[in-house]
């Protein structure tokens, strides 16, 4: 299953094309069906130049780029997370909100809907407080004198059973038929209010996230020994480690706040990816930022599509993302072990 | 390059100091062995000299040059470090793992280039794990997983080696030919060597100088005149003799245990 060294190029170009695949048949199939022909000529007008009018190019223009874009951004930005995390904490079952990014931003924009409702303010609020819980982890984690990777799961832990606490007291005290289902429905998920000012608003610190990552996605390997081994090898883990957890901190928080919280992808789309090109960070990393935005599009067309009501997406990255890794798992007999 | 180590004190506990007023020398392209019984302190000085851990007073000198308290002056010490052999957390390549020992020759955002590679492939022809090098770190034995470990360390260009009980875990026949290992790669790279090991015939048969850790004390000097049958008696509490063995032109030296000489004493005092 794991594809060989010389054939990496050959692998990356298939995933490459996969995505550029699954981001055309983004921008055409919907409720709306656009054949793909004017799609194309539509896309091909706009960057042109050319002025368009009609359902057809507003459709494709207005709503379906900016919300592949971000499909493309929120799913490879929680699988690079994901991946960066496994191979920091040396474990392969953490998420990118083990320290309680997740739960923070979650709590955060709960409380903005309970005060103002679905506006920029829940969007400030969310990525306040995922930052602030990841900040409140990691200082938890050094009351213990020491900055190893177990107390700052166990820290991680600590605040995100915190911040869930508050949701539910939230959920508790809103008006159940106006504020508690928005906060609901937030809750689980959705790309449907994708628009340009929110890419504006997350595409900068998502990007970073993963142009620092990627810089560092060899370095990774070596964190993963632990650090004893680490510092025998002439490396120093604690800055780089600070890095990559601000780095994907930055990543989840600015996914969560457009998005919701969307669960599965960050653990799963690694472990997928280790299946396909091996453990090595420096080529886990990329495939996993390809995977998991083709993944991210893949489920959003279903997610948009299925019904007439849109299904929250958390619910179809579990749904689809489960039986897939099923199958995977079975056919690799647990594959990377 | 010459290592020395001068009046080393350290304790994992504030009260509790385990090693104290260690002092030695070792020579360019010498093996020295560091004999002791369990839990006594032997991985802690390895562990001190590499830099893993620090001194808590007295310091290391590298040709004569003091080692700066920083990290980042430690971490530019070239000693390379060989674990017991562990499981790792993920399922690396032989190759990824060698890799991995080049760490302090690669730029922070860099990846391997093809100088690395050409140190990697070099490092696991040196050491005989050709045949393996594509397969999972998971699947290897315990002494195919120490070869790969020490050739991690090779691949770092190192000027001294350091080994952490390299032939333990391991049956005579792949004890005997680590030692040979360690024996070549002395000889061929010109690098010296500390070793940590519970056999006292493999000091007697490959290092040049030993030191025998005890409880409260330790001695250090050249290896025939530190294992002999009165000192290991007074450091390891048994009765042992040590016997010429004559082979083609030269003598090997055996070592036999007779008995425990303080029966109350367990087998294993293992307790720290």
């Amino acid at each position: 299953m794991i594809v060989k060294q010389k054939n990496l190029k050959l692998a990356w170009m298939a995933l490459l094309s996969l995505l550029a695949a699954t981001f055309f048949v983004s921008l055409f199939w919907g409720r709306y069906l656009i054949s793909p022909g004017e799609v194309g000529r539509i896309l091909i007008d706009g960057l042109r130049g050319v002025e368009q009018d009609g359902m057809a190019a507003s459709i494709v223009w207005g709503i379906r780029m900016p919300r592949t874009l971000l499909n493309v951004l929120v799913g490879a930005g929680l699988a690079i997370a994901g991946a960066s995390f496994q191979g920091l904490f040396q474990n392969p079952l953490v998420s990118a909100d083990v320290l309680g990014v997740s739960s923070g931003a979650a709590f955060g924009a709960s409380f903005g809907i309970l005060l103002s409702g679905i506006n920029n303010f829940t969007t400030a609020m969310a990525l306040v407080f995922g930052i602030l819980s990841v900040f409140m982890t990691y200082t938890l984690s050094k009351l213990r004198g020491e900055s190893s990777t177990l107390s700052l799961v166990l820290s991680g832990m600590i605040i995100s059973a915190v911040f869930s606490a508050l949701i539910s007291l939230i959920k508790y005290v809103a008006d159940p038929y106006d504020k508690l289902p928005a906060i609901t429905y937030w809750l689980m998920g959705s790309f449907a209010n994708a628009s340009y000012s929110n890419l504006k608003l997350v595409g900068a610190p998502i990007l970073i996230g993963i142009a620092v990552l990627l810089m560092l996605r060899w370095r990774i390997n070596i964190l993963s020994l632990g650090d004893e081994e680490a510092y025998s090898l002439g490396v120093n883990p604690v800055k780089i480690r600070l890095v990559i957890i601000v780095m994907a901190t930055l990543i989840t928080a600015a996914c969560v706040t457009v998005t919701g919280v969307i669960g599965w992808v960050g653990l799963v789309i690694p472990h997928i990816c280790r299946m396909i090109m091996g453990v090595d960070h420096k080529n886990l990393l990329p495939t996993s930022c390809i995977v998991g935005a083709i993944f991210m599009i893949i489920v959003d067309i279903i997610a948009r599509t299925a019904t007439a009501a849109e299904i929250p997406i958390g619910i179809l990255t579990a749904l689809v993302g489960a039986p897939f890794f099923a199958i995977l798992f079975k056919k690799t007999k647990g594959g990377w072990q | 390059m010459i290592l020395e180590v001068k009046n080393g004190y350290f304790g994992y506990a504030k009260d509790n100091t385990i090693l104290k007023d260690i002092s030695f020398t070792l020579g360019e392209k010498e093996i020295m062995t560091i004999l002791g019984q369990n839990g006594i302190g032997k991985t802690t000085i390895l562990k001190c000299v590499t830099g893993i851990l620090k001194w808590q007073q007295g310091q290391t000198l590298i040709d004569g040059k003091p080692i700066g308290p920083s990290r980042e002056s430690r971490e530019q010490v070239n000693i390379g470090y060989v674990p017991q052999a562990h499981s790792l957390s993920f399922p690396y390549t032989v190759r990824e793992v060698v890799t991995m020992g080049r760490a302090r020759h690669i730029g922070l955002f860099s990846v391997p280039s093809k100088n690395d590679r050409k140190m990697v492939e070099q490092a696991i022809d040196e050491v005989g794990i050709g045949y393996m090098r594509d397969k999972l770190c998971t699947q290897l034995s315990g002494g195919q997983l120490q070869l790969v470990f020490i050739a991690r360390a090779l691949a770092g260009e190192p000027k001294a080696l350091i080994l952490d009980e390299p032939e333990s875990h391991l049956d005579f026949r792949n004890q005997f030919m680590i030692l040979n290992l360690i024996k070549k790669l002395v000889r061929e790279r010109g690098i010296s060597c500390i070793i940590n090991t519970h056999y006292p015939e493999h000091a007697l048969r490959i290092s040049d100088t030993t030191l025998l850790l005890g409880r409260d004390s330790y001695l250090f000097g050249r290896t025939g005149e530190i294992i002999t049958e009165e000192k290991v008696r007074d450091y390891f509490g048994i009765d042992v003799r040590i016997l010429p063995v004559p082979y083609i032109n030269k003598e090997i030296k055996a070592f036999v245990v007779l008995d425990n000489l303080d029966s109350r004493q367990d087998v294993c005092s293992c307790s720290k």
